[in-house]
């Protein structure tokens, strides 16, 4: 799960890490009362949405006026912010964090994520602040250092230590920061983070260490041990198909294409979408209706599928391991009169019960394409989306 | 000959009366597998499917020999079920559990390391020899006994391989599925090296898919040290980059990961990679009557 800007930095700063004064405001006079408070002056304007990249988008401006200030705010407020994550249609901006502005001297990057090579946290931290640390690892890996963080001890303080030293960090900076990462560590562990990163992470004139930005996402596996993290999630940053699905245990994730997909499996999903692209078609979605496919999810993942106006046909992909074809060809039957299906239907059922699925598929009237392999599904789907469109 | 599981294989079965461990308790012992007993904590005394139910595994390993313990239990406690587990002394540990806190997966293979017991898993379908043990969640009856060893991150997509070597008349030595999850007890590096030394194996299908480098270290270990046939197939080629693709593992992130880098890796290691998800069997025949 990602959170915002704003909540990412009151998470750190519950955990005693500093980060700059400021408040989120969703609208102008809030924004306006946020700039008042913090004084005269200069103010950062930043919108929070969950995609990276914002600064570089126009989502960021650092002003000294407050009539500047002003039109920071009115500028970046509902503005469609495209960057490099967001696709080119961009995110609408909801919410602003108005912060206090900052005297920088050095710019760093500090990160932890889990290390699936080493299996476990690490800390990642490099000299190169405010860049892509996918960008460094491609370019100069060996500016990246790295420490493992153990899950009961924490980061050690040596380790910590060492770090510093190797980003040439002297008397209290050096402390600051080996107190910094040590209780983001420990964050990191408590919280169940999957990514904590602090970029930039900030040396300010008078030598202090300071979390700039801020950026966390959460483990949704751990959901259950947080249920104070469920308050933070911006269910309008998420695309509604997604969250919808997510409700009945669907995962989906919409994409450009005109075909629709349900597949049975997240590995066979992906490979659906796969065979469709190598037989010139193109996927309009990712979906995994999981193990169990009872007739009301299959009509759920169908209405899900259809609320996309570009789907001009539905490939269905099942693989009945312990469920049974039959019962999975139920489910297609009902869901397609529910939802009065006006596009071609391409079904390929395999194992478990295979011949009593077609054959219920067949004398239910409703107007299904059988496949008779994977190949051949996706064949017949890239055709049935391809007449529909012509 | 086979890798893991076999005959001799004694079963336990941790979360055995929930609803998911009695139904597919039945159905592995249907197949064969020698279910030796179940634990479910409180339950320790009672009958269930005609074998005994233990409070824990400790106790439950002492009084069945059980070489073996499989978990069904919710994921919050499936961390934990692991570990028990690798305390109680048992050497092989398969997970089914999805959904378990990466933090606990950690913490879980520390205890398997620190006890020098094997994990599969989690969020896997699990292990099959077939004729002889399953250990999982597959339909027993798509597999037949034979040459091929499979192997793969996927539940359905492994479903699909097994089927298609089926087909072309060659039969599974042993198949498993590692899990889909960011951190995994066996990896592909793990089982390649089991199915490189097993007689039984004469060549093998590794179904990966994107997200991580497992697939790359794997390739690695293909190039230097296996001679026999290897099919790759890589699900993922049209995932969107920094999408989570249903597996919590399977995500391109910083350009790292892609199906593309996986791909490449394999052909230059020597494996044959089919380009359609319809085409591991028939690269195979292909792949195995052009080395004839």
């Amino acid at each position: 799960m990602k959170i915002h800007e704003y909540q990412a930095k009151q998470l750190l700063a519950r955990h005693q890490i500093p980060v700059p004064a400021g408040r989120m405001a969703r609208d102008v006079d809030e924004a306006l009362a946020v700039a008042e408070e913090l004084g005269s002056g200069p103010w950062v304007v930043k919108a929070q949405i969950h995609a990276g990249g914002r600064g570089k988008g126009g989502g960021v401006r650092v002003t000294s006026t407050m009539e500047e200030c002003e039109a920071a705010i009115r500028s970046i407020l509902g503005m469609q912010l495209v960057t490099h994550q967001t696709g080119p249609e961009g995110q609408e901006v909801r919410t602003l964090l108005i912060e206090e502005g900052c005297d920088i001297a050095r710019e760093i990057y500090c990160g932890m994520v889990i290390d699936r090579a080493r299996e476990k946290p690490v800390l990642m931290a490099s000299a190169e602040g405010g860049m892509d640390i996918e960008e460094v690892a491609a370019k100069r890996p060996e500016a990246i250092f790295f420490e493992e963080i153990d899950l009961d001890a924490g980061l050690s303080e040596d380790a910590a230590r060492s770090v510093a030293q190797r980003l040439d960090f002297e008397g209290k900076t050096a402390d600051q920061f080996v107190d910094i990462v040590c209780k983001l560590a420990r964050a990191f562990v408590e919280e169940d983070c999957s990514l904590a990163e602090i970029n930039p992470m900030v040396v300010t004139g008078s030598g202090d260490v300071i979390a700039l930005d801020a950026k966390i996402d959460f483990d949704d596996n751990a959901n259950f041990r947080h249920p104070e993290h469920a308050q933070l999630r911006d269910l309008a940053e998420e695309d509604p198909r997604e969250t919808r699905a997510a409700e009945w245990d669907l995962s989906y994730v919409g994409m450009d294409g005109t075909i629709g997909c349900m597949v049975n499996g997240a590995g066979l999903a992906m490979a659906t979408m796969d065979i469709i692209k190598l037989h010139g078609g193109e996927p309009a979605n990712f979906l995994d209706v999981g193990g169990t496919a009872t007739a009301e999810r299959v009509t759920e993942a169908f209405k899900i599928i259809l609320e996309d106006p570009n789907v001009k046909a539905i490939l269905v992909n099942i693989f009945g391991g312990i469920i049974r074809c039959d019962l999975i060809a139920e489910g297609i039957v009902q869901a397609a009169r529910e939802t009065n299906l006006q596009v071609p239907l391409v079904v390929r059922l395999e194992g478990n019960s295979v011949a009593e699925g077609h054959a219920l598929l067949e004398s239910s009237g409703v107007d299904v394409i059988s496949a008779a392999d994977l190949a051949d599904a996706a064949r017949k789907a890239v055709a049935a989306a391809e007449g529909v469109s012509r | 000959m086979s890798i893991l599981v076999n005959s001799e294989t004694r079963m336990l079965v941790q979360g055995f009366t929930g609803r998911n461990g009695t139904l597919h308790s039945e159905q592995m012992m249907e197949y064969g597998t020698n279910i030796v007993g179940g634990v479910t904590p409180g339950k320790g005394g009672t009958r269930h499917l005609d074998r005994p139910v233990f409070n824990d595994v400790a106790s439950a390993r002492e009084e069945t020999r059980a070489n073996a313990s499989i978990i069904y239990v919710p994921a919050r406690f499936a961390g934990a079920a692991v570990i028990e587990a690798a305390e109680a002394g048992i050497p092989f540990i398969v997970c089914i559990t999805e959904g378990t806190p990466t933090l606990d997966m950690i913490r879980a293979k520390d205890a398997v390391r620190a006890n020098g017991a094997r994990l599969l898993g989690a969020n896997c379908p699990g292990i099959i020899t077939p004729g002889e043990c399953k250990a999982g969640i597959m339909p027993g009856f798509i597999h037949r006994p034979g040459s091929v060893g499979v192997v793969s991150r996927s539940g359905t997509l492994t479903y699909e391989a097994v089927h298609q070597t089926t087909q072309i008349g060659l039969g599974q030595s042993t198949c498993i599925g590692i899990g889909g999850d960011p951190i995994i007890g066996t990896t592909f590096l793990d089982v390649l090296k089991l199915f490189n030394e097993d007689p039984a194996t004469e060549s093998i299908v590794m179904v990966g898919e994107i997200g991580g480098t497992a697939e790359e270290e794997a390739a690695d270990y293909i190039a230097s040290e296996v001679n026999k046939p290897v099919v790759g197939f890589i699900a993922g080629t049209t995932a969107p980059p920094g999408r989570r693709m249903g597996h919590a593992g399977a995500i391109v992130s910083g350009g790292k990961g892609t199906a593309e880098d996986k791909i490449a890796a394999l052909e230059r290691a020597g494996a044959r990679v089919a380009d359609s998800p319809a085409g591991i069997g028939s690269t195979l025949s292909e792949l195995i009557s052009a080395k004839n």
